[in-house]
């Protein structure tokens, strides 16, 4: 009889073990555990989970296949809603969206949703592999920019529609933040080469270091090169800095430039090409969950690592998972504290960041309390990196090269609710169009933009 | 893949390689750069345009031998592979409105200076220019300089080769002969690029410099290759890599170019000696 009021804890790495190492922390249900825990939910006949997900997978018709030990079935009902599940049952906010509508969770924890959907995908990528059945070409051919999650869900889903999909990605490797931003403790290569390795299967083309908007422009694809739609799924773009003093000295990183540095360049592999200099003292300025991943790679790089956020825990927009796991890994979190100056050495590496005590007042725009300085407070941390990881801003490369295509003054794309942007034929998702966001939302925006281009396609 | 279909040594540390890229061909203008990877697990790296062939399909680079990567680079061969080449990235240099602009090269940033040299004289601009290397053995590209140019100054250090000074030196007489110029266009070591610009911000002349900072993926996603221009952060990628050069911090750009040094010092010599016990 499996315990109702508490769900079953997934193994983990010991946390003195795992902070000192690239694998991955997590490390999966076992079928009995994954029983057990399915067998813990309810099975509402309204699913409110199913309306906590952005994708709306049939989360209980799934979870009732695991109970039952019909694991395959439960893939497949997976899948008839999400193109990614081994990486959402990763990194999707369950506890902000299917499983904070769990019944289970009012009197006790909710059912570990996120956990059985990793499991059902880690044991369907464990079996042997059935040969892919390659659609039949319907004779229409359409683009994808970009080979992050909104990419790789919009040309999984028109591919097995019969399109010819080709996918374009500026970098040397695809899956975008997959492969460049989410650390391989957290979501391991493999999982994402075997997600691009099925597109491929299903006769989806990859063509890397192709940067759209410089190499060829969204309008030569369509008028040149014969494609009928393009979807843009082009990321977050350019990461922000806060303009203070010494921003740009040796030693100061862009999350974005850090992350790229580990995960993509591999630089905490001995043998690597490209180095990344942590030091023995790293602050991150930010609370997101960049911010967490740039601090537990930081740690994993040997150095005894800062966040310092400008408001309180309370607020922290990375997820509790994210910051429970990065306190247990030894990172020390200084909270209203806003940095104000960053100080150098003779040589111009950081040295020290000079902070701002900070205090809560009324909520401000976005709802949250906001942080307004303590006067005279001030006070300065000695370190050897700083990592800034407090957003990003959209990159205006396609935007600039694309005739008709209306975006927002902040620079996001503007799509309506089927991702169709002010020119025919070109629909766009993701972060591009929302500003950072999650991989899920990403990915349910692919799958939306897909349908509708079907859609334009087919009645063209 | 991207095949060298031509290699040629320009000095004993500066090589000329013709790649077979036609999408980049078909795009890249002068002052535009690419980044490449020789291997599967080698690091991007960025190189500024020199030439391209967009009928043949083929991008020139002129590469420095000064690290490991450029090691490695100049170790493959004719009919051997790149495994990245990707292009073209940055803004092209501004041509128009010009009618006499002087071109100011130093080292083996001159591989960058010529096509923009070329491009200028094709459009029937004025071009002087002043080229700058430590010695005779170091100079690349004179023949091409000289049939752009309508004036050629050919400088050394240590005067092997043209008149003895610096760039600056020649630059400074031009201007002093009664020479004017709408603009200049400056490219080579920084701390070359950084007296030039002290020097036509005397004469109040406007001047371009082509910055060449550590960058990652170039399409401004990493920021890796800021710079300070005029008070404000800007992205070498995206916004450059010519900077209005009275306005940029070089003593930043300096300190942050430096950043690897000893890193790369030390993949260097594992590189060289690598290759050694191989020759052995």
């Amino acid at each position: 009889m499996p315990n109702m009021s508490k769900r079953n804890e997934m193994p983990v790495q010991n946390p003195d073990v795992r902070n000192k190492n690239f694998e991955e922390v997590a490390l999966g249900y076992t079928e009995e555990q994954a029983i057990d825990e399915a067998k813990r939910c309810l099975g509402c006949k309204n699913k409110p989970c199913t309306k906590g997900c952005p994708v709306q997978i049939d989360i209980p018709s799934f979870i009732q296949q695991v109970a039952e030990g019909n694991f395959a079935e439960a893939y497949k009902i997976i899948t008839e809603s999400s193109s990614l599940p081994a990486v959402c049952g990763r990194v999707c906010p369950q506890e902000t969206q299917c499983e904070c509508k769990c019944i289970r969770g009012i009197k006790g924890e909710p059912v570990a949703i996120g956990r059985l959907e990793r499991f059902v995908a880690d044991w369907h990528n464990a079996q042997p592999e059935t040969p892919v059945e390659k659609p039949v070409l319907n004779g229409h051919k359409t683009a994808v920019i970009g080979s992050g999650p909104s990419g790789l869900a919009c040309a999984g889903d028109l591919a097995k529609k019969g399109y010819d999909v080709t996918i374009f990605e500026a970098l040397h490797i695809a899956g975008g933040v997959l492969s460049y931003g989410i650390p391989e403790f957290r979501l391991p290569k493999t999982i994402v080469q075997k997600e691009i390795d099925g597109l491929k299967a299903l006769g989806v083309k990859i063509e890397t270091n192709t940067v759209v908007g410089k190499t060829v422009s969204v309008d030569e694809l369509m008028k040149e090169e014969g494609f009928e739609s393009v979807f843009i799924g082009s990321g977050a773009g350019l990461p922000r800095f806060m303009n203070i003093k010494g921003e740009n000295l040796s030693g100061v990183y862009s999350a974005n430039e850090f992350l790229t540095r580990i995960n993509l360049m591999k630089a905490y592999k001995s043998d690597s090409s490209t180095p990344v200099q942590t030091g023995k003292k790293a602050v991150i300025v930010g609370g997101g969950n960049v911010a967490m991943d740039a601090a537990r790679c930081a740690k994993r790089m040997g150095a005894d690592v800062y966040i310092v956020y400008r408001r309180t825990e309370n607020e922290l927009p990375a997820r509790a998972e994210e910051v429970e796991h990065a306190k247990e890994e030894g990172i020390i979190f200084k909270f209203l504290t806003n940095p104000v100056e960053i100080k150098s050495d003779e040589n111009g590496w950081v040295k020290s960041i000079v902070c701002q005590q900070m205090e809560l007042s009324e909520p401000d725009a976005s709802g949250r309390a906001k942080p307004v300085p303590v006067p005279d407070a001030f006070f300065e941390i000695e370190t050897d990196s700083v990592i800034m990881s407090i957003g990003t801003s959209p990159n205006p490369l396609i935007k600039s090269t694309t005739n008709g295509l209306d975006t927002q003054k902040w620079g996001g794309i503007i799509a309506d609710e089927n991702g169709l942007t002010s020119k025919e034929g070109v629909y766009a998702g993701g972060d591009a169009v929302t500003g950072a966001a999650t991989v899920i939302l990403a990915m349910g925006a692919g799958k939306t933009a897909a349908a509708a281009m079907d859609e334009y396609m087919q009645n063209k | 893949m991207f095949e060298i279909v031509e290699k040629k040594s320009l000095n004993p540390t500066v090589t000329l390689m013709k790649i077979n890229a036609p999408k980049v061909a078909k795009k890249c203008e002068p002052g535009q750069f690419i980044i490449l990877r020789t291997d599967e697990e080698g690091e991007r790296i960025p190189l500024t345009v020199a030439d391209f062939d967009r009928e043949n399909g083929t991008v020139t680079i002129i590469f420095q031998i000064v690290g490991a990567t450029t090691e490695k680079l100049n170790h493959m061969n004719e009919g051997e592979c790149l495994h990245d080449f990707v292009g073209p990235l940055g803004r092209a240099t501004e041509t128009d409105g010009l009618k006499k602009v002087a071109v100011v090269g130093g080292g083996v940033g001159c591989a960058i200076a010529y096509p923009v040299a070329k491009k200028l004289h094709e459009l029937g601009v004025e071009v002087h220019s002043i080229v700058g290397f430590r010695n005779k053995d170091l100079v690349i590209l004179e023949d091409e300089f000289k049939k752009a140019s309508s004036k050629f100054v050919l400088m050394s250090d240590d005067g092997s080769a043209g008149e003895k000074g610096l760039v600056t030196d020649a630059l400074k007489k031009l201007i002093e002969s009664g020479e004017k110029y709408d603009r200049v266009i400056t490219i080579g070591p920084l701390i070359m690029m950084k007296f030039v610009c002290q020097l036509t911000k005397q004469y109040e002349i406007p001047t371009v410099a082509s910055m060449n900072p550590i960058m990652i993926d170039g399409t401004g996603m990493c920021g890796g290759c800021r710079l300070t221009v005029g008070g404000e952060t800007k992205f070498a990628c995206v916004d450059g890599p010519e900077f209005d050069g009275h306005l940029i911090d070089f003593d930043e750009a300096m300190a942050r170019g430096a950043m690897y040094r000893p890193f790369e010092r030390k993949a260097h010599e594992d590189t060289c000696n690598l290759f050694s016990q191989e020759v052995k």
